[in-house]
């Protein structure tokens, strides 16, 4: 059994409910799609257990009603990019800077550009918008133009 | 940070001509940095919004220009991605031109580096060599792509330009002459006293702090962090290609310095196995207009470390979604802390170190006395000389050096 087969055996036999929400979409791609609620446990299982010790990235997505955010999580080449959604209208998630310090700079992105708010992000300097940036734009939603804003 | 012996230093963010230019702002106890804040984006250019207005087509040539001097490395990312969400089997032939142009790329970013370093530690005979070499790599790319930078190479589903056998074989005679100079800066880099000693515990990031902040490229590999992706999750023709990941423990400049040159050499033997070894046939399969709804994410060696694009497709000819992740921006994290406790005449070479997207002339250094509203702006050159000055009148002058070196090469 390759090493992605016994990471989707792993995972679902520790959390049930992540029955059919692993995806090996080809070889060293693993997709994950877990519910907020469940999202901690499943990262942190992911990153100490079982050792995807590098965050490359974290990506935003505006899926409608709810913003996502996609972790792509990397052990040697192998790559797990676990997603989780929030509500639109209240996109709330917790930091992972816990578990890398370096995802702070990827949270105050999804902050400026989708408004995702990242429960306990330090306070510091915003990237990579303008600080007078006007509130309550966020470029990478869909329903976002550009242009000037007079409101 | 008002105490009449602490300054805040804000460098930057002035710099019209890179990706990322970035601002640092320095706490200093007289010549010590107490601390530093970094804020980005001073150039945020929405790339990625702007992908989402256009067609697959278009992005290439837009994602070629993140950056100026990795753009095949973005440009390939990129389209890798796409391909596979459309199930493209790219032709073998095009898989080995893209690796011989990203290697070719390698050389002609590492060979600018060397000259960058050597000029931020006041070695300008290395800068002028270094440069001087690298027009061999960019003439080679001219030849092959018809441009210095943004060669334009990479369509969906292959290549857009063969490589021809009078074309393979100056790129050949190009590496026996690299390899050559290569030689002589790596007997440079790891024998001049000058250079060992200047270079050495300056910006020291250690093994576990380039994990925990996941550093990525020479800067993370030169902490003994043995990754890479071109052997780790492979790409291109990389999983035919025999070569040497080079790692260094000195976990300083220095070992950065002799990651990059060694890397050159395995740049040279990946280059000579894609000419030796490249299949005849075609160079690109047709793409489709639209690109069926699926996702992807692609990952790429580039000279400054990997880079990640993640591309959402939704079925029409403009993608959902385009995410890039430049190398320099997982790297800049790893830069406060080598920055802490270190001298401000350091800064210089240790933020040139992860070879940053910037760092060369016209930055302003604006200094600031915090207790009294004093205001002093500097250029970056005279941050670059008072770092020269400094470690001169420390014993670090390579006065000598740069005139025994003038003399050794033609």
């Amino acid at each position: 059994m390759s090493t992605e087969e016994n990471i989707v055996q792993e995972l679902v036999k520790n959390f049930g409910y992540l029955e059919n929400k692993v995806r090996l979409a080809r070889p060293r791609r693993l997709f994950l799609d877990v519910d907020l609620a469940h999202f901690e446990e499943v990262f942190a299982y992911a990153v100490q257990k079982l050792k995807f010790s590098h965050l490359i990235s974290i990506t935003g997505l505006d899926e409608q009603d709810n913003l996502s955010f996609l972790y792509h999580l990397a052990q040697k080449g192998v790559m797990l990019n676990i997603k989780t959604s929030a509500p639109k209208d209240n996109p709330v998630i917790k930091t992972v800077m816990s578990y890398f310090p370096g995802a702070e700079i990827y949270e105050r992105e999804l902050v400026d550009l989708f408004g995702a708010k990242v429960e306990g992000l330090p306070a510091g300097n915003r990237y990579p918008l303008t600080d007078d940036w006007p509130a309550g734009e966020f470029p990478l939603r869909k329903d976002w133009k550009g242009g000037h804003s007079d409101a | 940070m008002h105490d009449s012996d602490k300054f805040k230093i804000p460098m930057g963010p002035q710099h019209p001509a890179l990706k990322e230019p970035e601002s640092f702002s320095v706490a200093l106890r007289g010549e010590k940095i107490l601390g530093v804040e970094i804020r980005l984006g001073y150039n945020h250019r929405g790339v990625e919004k702007a992908c989402e207005d256009r067609t697959y087509t278009q992005d290439v040539y837009l994602i070629e220009r993140v950056c100026g001097i990795c753009s095949h490395s973005h440009s390939t990312c990129f389209v890798q991605a796409v391909e596979e969400i459309a199930g493209l089997a790219v032709p073998k032939r095009a898989l080995y031109i893209r690796t011989l142009i990203a290697e070719l790329e390698r050389v002609h970013s590492h060979l600018l580096w060397l000259g960058v370093a050597g000029h931020e530690i006041g070695f300008d005979t290395l800068l002028m060599y270094t440069w001087r070499d690298r027009e061999v790599v960019m003439d080679l790319l001219a030849l092959l792509t018809g441009n210095r930078v943004n060669y334009g190479m990479n369509t969906i589903g292959g290549v857009r330009r063969d490589i021809t056998a009078e074309q393979a074989a100056e790129v050949l005679k190009g590496m026996d002459i690299l390899e050559e100079r290569t030689k002589y800066y790596i007997e440079v880099a790891t024998q001049e006293t000058s250079i060992i000693k200047r270079l050495s515990g300056v910006g020291k990031l250690y093994y576990p702090d380039a994990l925990k902040l996941d550093a990525v490229g020479p800067t993370a590999r030169a902490s003994d962090v043995d990754r890479d992706t071109r052997r780790d999750d492979p790409y291109a023709a990389y999983p035919e290609m025999a070569f040497d990941v080079i790692t260094d423990s000195n976990s300083d400049v220095y070992g950065r310095t002799v990651v990059r040159v060694k890397e050159l050499m395995e740049a040279y033997k990946i280059v000579r196995q894609c000419l030796k070894n490249m299949p005849d046939g075609p160079i690109a399969v047709k793409a489709p207009r639209k690109i069926p709804a699926g996702e992807a994410v692609s990952r790429y060696e580039a000279p400054r470390g990997e880079d990640m694009h993640y591309v959402k497709s939704n079925g029409t000819e403009k993608p959902e979604r385009v995410k890039v992740r430049a190398p320099t921006l997982a790297n800049v994290q790893a830069v406060k802390h080598m920055l802490k406790d270190r001298y401000l005449a350091d800064m210089p070479i240790v933020i040139a170190a992860i070879d940053p997207c910037f760092s060369c002339t016209d930055r302003l250094v604006s200094v600031q006395q915090l207790d009294n509203d004093a205001h002093q702006v500097l250029t970056w050159q005279a941050l670059h000389e008072y770092s020269i000055e400094w470690h001169r009148s420390r014993g670090t002058d390579f006065t000598a050096l740069n005139k025994k070196l003038s003399k050794a090469i033609g």
